[in-house]
């Protein structure tokens, strides 16, 4: 292996580019989503939000 | 060598192994993922769900209402994610599934696995911390019985696959409940009990036009085993018990006389529909298809007037009081 190969790594496509792009706006709305609703339920459930009857 | 260059090494042939290929980078886009998650089974898991905690006794606050459906159609999807994994080989095979991400090489099965076990990890763990924790084992246990118990062990093995895997596609009305009132009573167990008795009817309907599909993928269904006389039989079987169980509600006092009229008339056309399956013969399919597509409406309709009738009724009611 080359120096230059080394340093190209794993040359994406802009096909694969556009599509790993598009997952981790997906992942990254995802998480903001769970992160809101989370905190929406703590206030939802204030104090009784670690009771959590079996 | 170091660790870095020894994982380097590994990663082709594990990969080939595995089904990972993590060498090659995606190109599954947004909407292969979700496919992944089955949205039409999702929809309906959402719906059966939404009506078990619509009539559950007690109150819920709305937003905990919603988290519990959220993690119920996660959960589902999950499901359907962890099940495409495991059936990518049979789904290649047959014509109304081979178009699903992973036969098509959209998805990477090393990706769905991980698309699902990590969906189901978050739909438990939500539901358990944001609801209650019976929702979220009985959540778990879905999950675990449609992966495991009916995709991975059943499903390839016996043609009562979809009788006792059809338990899975049941348990979320009782979700439901359990998220409202965090316990169990017969009224959960008796929605469980109508969907439970109502899927033998549905696949083998849909089994039975599809038979060639499923023979050609080694699926062991009813008709493709044990031949399409004793399959309409059984479809007779189970319609049968079906439809006393669907006007049970009403006749145990659990619903109104609404609910009561339309499972009787749903149920009668549903006998009438089974009575022509097991009088037709192949390669006549007409009463196959009917039967199969009136049983998802009459499931929807059940659901519908019970969740108008004791969710939306009994909210109404509560409001006036």
């Amino acid at each position: 292996m080359n120096e230059q190969d080394k340093d190209e790594g794993v040359v994406l496509t802009e096909a694969q580019q556009r599509a790993r792009r598009a997952r981790s706006i997906a992942i990254a709305l995802a998480l903001a989503a769970l992160v809101i609703l989370f905190y929406a339920m703590t206030l939802v459930k204030g104090p009784g939000v670690l009771v959590r009857p079996i | 060598m170091s660790l870095v260059g020894e994982g380097a090494d590994l990663r082709g042939p594990l990969a080939a192994s595995t089904g990972l290929d993590l060498a090659q980078p995606s190109l599954a886009g947004v909407g292969d993922y979700l496919a992944l998650m089955k949205p039409r089974v999702m929809s309906l898991v959402v719906f059966t769900a939404l009506t078990g905690l619509a009539v559950a006794p007690g109150s819920l606050h709305p937003l905990t209402g919603f988290t519990a459906l959220l993690c119920i159609a996660v959960g589902a999807g999950a499901a359907g994610a962890l099940n495409m994994w495991y059936d990518a080989d049979v789904d290649a095979k047959m014509i109304r599934t081979a178009r699903r991400p992973v036969p098509l090489g959209r998805v990477k099965p090393g990706e769905a696995l991980a698309f699902g076990l990590t969906l189901a990890g978050f739909a438990v763990v939500t539901l358990g911390l944001l609801v209650n924790t019976l929702a979220a084992f009985l959540l778990a246990f879905t999950i675990f019985f449609y992966a495991a118990i009916y995709t991975a062990w059943l499903k390839r093995l016996t043609p009562q696959n979809i009788v006792i895997g059809g338990a899975a596609g049941a348990f979320p009305p009782m979700i439901g409940w359990a998220a409202v009132t965090g316990s169990l009573s017969l009224e959960p167990v008796l929605l469980f009990l109508i969907i439970f008795f109502w899927t033998p009817p549905h696949f083998w309907a849909l089994a039975l036009y599809r038979a060639d599909d499923y023979a050609r993928a080694g699926i062991p269904m009813l008709p493709v085993v044990a031949g399409d006389v004793n399959a309409r039989r059984q479809i007779l079987r189970y319609t049968m018990i079906l439809t006393p169980l669907g006007v049970a509600p009403y006749a145990l006092g659990f619903a109104g006389p609404l609910y009561g009229l339309t499972a009787a008339v749903a149920g009668a056309i549903m006998m009438v529909l089974a009575w022509q399956v097991f009088c037709e013969r192949r390669p006549a399919e007409r009463a196959s298809k009917q039967l199969f597509a009136f049983s998802i409406l009459y499931l929807f309709l059940l659901f519908a007037v019970l969740l108008i009738e004791r969710g939306w009724g009994g909210l109404l009611a509560r409001l006036a009081a």
